[in-house]
């Protein structure tokens, strides 16, 4: 009993040495594993800029042209690689630019550690040049959120940041570190932390739960399956494959489960949500047992709540407790980590098929295809269409390259037509939605998955919202493919404005600059393609380019993404558009 | 409007920098407003505890509500309450003209109506105290207010005890820690 309170945490530790701050945080961040920052030097984060000097060879860091550039890439970084990712800026405006990106890490769970520069503890509350309250700014956004004012403190902090931003539901953690507290010296030893007494990342698997959840799922004559990140950030990609397959259970992917599973699985029937196929959202309402592994029923998602799947048992898996009944309320609620639950059912479920039930599915897609796929993909007349861009890229990839994405139509149309063939292959702003997230977040991808190459899909406006990070890419030769899906609009907007504004295109046309010349002073090659004959052999060269290369193509002004559950709509109302029906 | 019910949120939580910012920011983004708020140390050392009651329009809102503050990493536990389920106290101080005080009959016929004590006299000021309900102190408030008048009044967040037996917090952290031996 004495034992468990007044012990708050359980690490292992290495022998004392004495170092400043910032080279214990340099010592610390190695002990973690990490060999890649992103960052942006200035004056409150100078010491720890200084110690990296030192270690310039084992530790790797990018000099990124935007803070925010350098948070998107750690995102990027960090969801390909399984790994945290790491960013590094300066205090004051350093760390609020960096405020989006923890936000967008927030509400996607990626394990990221922030650190900021602060100024000196002295003069903390002062209005100091560049003092900023960024743990006051941050806390809401983040998984943890911590000033370290005493180099003493730092490999405690360092070590608790890193276990808390990758255990449990991943998410962002930011260190805010006073610049005294970099400059101090301090006797150095690491310990890593397995544990805080406060905090339960691992809930053990009820097993009653699981046992009610096998029996409805065996009872069950239309289970569907929905497939979020948890599986991906669990590391339970095989688990699933062998639940789906004893049951032989349909399923959908949401924005962020995608690749989890081959695309070309028997069972995957698509994409969820506002944009993702007929089949999923209308089946959604006719299934008997709707089965939601690591997924928060977002309102993109799940279009009216009153609605939605309410013929439907609904079994919930997942790590955070606070997710369950959020939004949904679950007839099942199984807590715990994907990787353990998932075995735990699929030796309770009696193997099973449901051909009849995986057909209309199927009959679903046909439509679909008839309606909106074909014309999207495969027009021979008119002006280049965004699907097709998407299609053709995936093929000549071989549908192995990660696909990064920006926000918008870019967006959806990446993540419906994009191929995958293994997990981890999609990095897209689900939650948040952030413009400007595609450029840094492939650079970001580029070094996670050095070997793999990452395509990064962006709209007009979203690129220019980070395009200085165009200067990164020149500066590190980073090898990625930026697809530019150019139709001189703001094009999510002006669909709206198409379908809900009476056309009113209130601020959403863009007079652009011309891309091929801005590529040109970035030293990036590049293409600009304007007729369908020429795509293939643009995106031929683009793929056997030894570097990065700007492929623009001049899309549709118009182009509109279908099929639409029009927002806070029923999913089972979903338009197709272009005057079919369903 | 839906009727709403005052609940009483009680948060265990580690003693370090931000604790109550992290809570007040899962309120405002709700738009909830706190009525009362008490934190002092727990009967464990280093851990401290957070009594706060609130206006919830549904049970359900609450239970959202404190599922995110238990998701903190900080925090160690948080649970909620209706009042029948506690039992509750606030305490509250009244600061009298001790002229006018005199000049009343009916001192001690207040003092014991209302079980108040008084804490301090001088030649310009009395100050008497009362704990109980708010609806208690806030009678006391009214009637002196009336008669007298009051110079200041203050009153306290609430504290609270659960009328049930509910594990205790140190109980609580002995039942983890067999738990994470049993799965390591």
């Amino acid at each position: 009993m004495e034992e468990v309170t007044t012990k708050t945490e359980t690490t292992s530790k290495t022998k004392t040495t004495t170092l400043t701050g910032s080279e214990a945080l340099i010592q610390s961040l190695m002990y973690e594993g990490v060999d890649t920052l992103f960052g942006y030097p200035g004056g409150a984060i100078m010491p720890v800029f200084d110690a990296l000097y030192s270690k310039k060879d084992t530790m790797k860091h990018i000099l990124v042209r935007h803070e925010q550039g350098a948070v998107h890439a750690a995102q990027g970084y960090a969801r390909v690689s399984k790994k945290v990712g790491v960013a590094l800026v300066t205090s004051g405006p350093g760390a609020t630019n960096a405020i989006t990106g923890i936000t967008d890490a927030m509400m996607d769970s990626t394990p990221m550690v922030v650190i900021s520069g602060q100024v000196n503890s002295a003069l903390l509350g002062t209005d100091a040049f560049q003092e900023a309250d960024v743990i006051g700014v941050s806390l809401p956004v983040t998984k943890w959120a911590y000033q370290i004012r005493r180099p003493e403190d730092i490999a405690w902090a360092v070590s608790r940041a890193f276990y808390i931003a990758a255990s449990g539901r991943p998410g962002p953690v930011i260190l805010d570190i006073t610049k005294d507290a970099q400059i101090k010296t301090c006797e150095y030893s690491y310990e890593k932390t397995t544990s805080i007494r406060s905090y339960r990342p691992q809930p053990v698997p009820c097993i009653e739960k699981i046992e009610e959840a096998a029996k409805l799922i065996n009872q069950a004559k239309k289970p569907f399956a929905l497939i979020g990140q948890g599986v991906i950030l669990g590391n339970a990609e095989k688990e699933l494959i062998a639940f789906l397959e004893k049951a032989q259970i349909p399923f959908a992917w949401t924005i962020l489960g995608l690749s989890a599973v081959p695309t070309s699985h028997p069972l995957n029937c698509g994409m969820l949500g506002m944009h993702g196929n007929v089949g999923p959202n209308i089946k959604t309402n006719e299934c008997d047992v709707l089965i939601a592994i690591g997924m928060r029923f977002d309102d993109r998602v799940t279009g009216d709540l009153n609605t939605y799947a309410k013929q439907a048992k609904v079994i919930h898996f997942d790590i955070d407790r606070a997710e369950m009944d959020k939004n949904v309320k679950a007839t099942v609620k199984v807590l715990g980590d994907a990787k353990r639950t998932l075995p735990l059912i699929t030796a309770l479920l009696e193997e099973n098929s449901h051909p009849e039930w995986l057909e209309e599915f199927r009959k679903c897609d046909v439509k679909e295809y008839d309606c909106i796929i074909k014309d999207e993909l495969f027009s021979e007349t008119g002006p280049i269409k965004m699907g097709e861009v998407v299609h053709r890229v995936t093929e000549a990839t071989g549908n192995k390259a990660i696909c990064v994405t920006d926000v918008g139509q870019n967006q959806m149309m990446a993540t419906r037509y994009f191929k995958f063939t293994e997990s981890r292959s999609v990095v897209t702003s689900g939650g948040l939605g952030t413009m400007g997230f595609g450029l840094p977040a492939a650079m970001g991808a580029q070094y996670g998955a050095p070997d793999r190459m990452v395509c990064a899909f962006v709209g007009d406006g979203g690129l220019q919202m980070t395009i200085q990070e165009l200067g990164t890419i020149m500066e590190y030769k980073i090898p990625v493919k930026i697809i530019l899906l150019n139709n001189n609009f703001l094009g999510m907007v002006r669909q709206w404005q198409e379908l809900f504004f009476e056309e009113r295109y209130s601020e959403t046309k863009m007079h652009n600059p011309d891309f091929m010349k801005i590529a040109d002073a970035y030293e990036i090659k590049g293409k600009k393609v304007v007729n369908r004959e020429d795509l293939d052999g643009a995106i031929a060269e683009m793929i056997e380019h030894d570097g990065a290369y700007l492929l623009e193509v001049e899309v549709e002004a118009k182009g509109m993404v279908y099929p639409m559950v029009p927002s806070g709509g029923c999913v089972s109302n979903i338009i197709l558009g272009n005057g079919h029906s369903l | 409007m839906q009727e709403k019910t005052l609940y009483t949120i009680t948060v265990f939580s580690e003693n370090v920098v931000g604790v109550l910012n992290q809570i007040t920011a899962i309120l405002t983004r709700r738009q909830m407003n706190i009525e009362t708020l008490s934190v002092s140390p727990s009967a464990i050392e280093d851990i401290h505890k957070f009594t706060i009651t609130v206006f919830v329009e549904t049970e359900e809102a609450m239970q959202k509500l404190v599922k995110q503050i238990d998701k903190r990493v900080d925090v160690l536990k948080a649970y909620y309450n209706i009042d029948e389920e506690l039992v509750h106290q606030e305490i509250a101080l009244y600061k009298i003209e001790t002229a006018k005080l005199v000049a009343t009959s009916n001192i001690e016929e207040l003092v014991r109506k209302y079980n108040a004590r008084i804490l301090d006299v001088s030649d310009h000021s009395t100050i008497i105290q009362k704990t109980g309900h708010y609806a208690e102190t806030q009678a006391l408030f009214e009637e002196l207010s009336e008669s007298i008048g009051v110079l200041q009044f203050i009153r306290s967040g609430r504290i609270a005890i659960t009328k049930s037996k509910v594990e205790r917090l140190s109980d609580l952290l002995a039942r983890r820690a067999l738990i994470d031996l049993e799965n390591p």
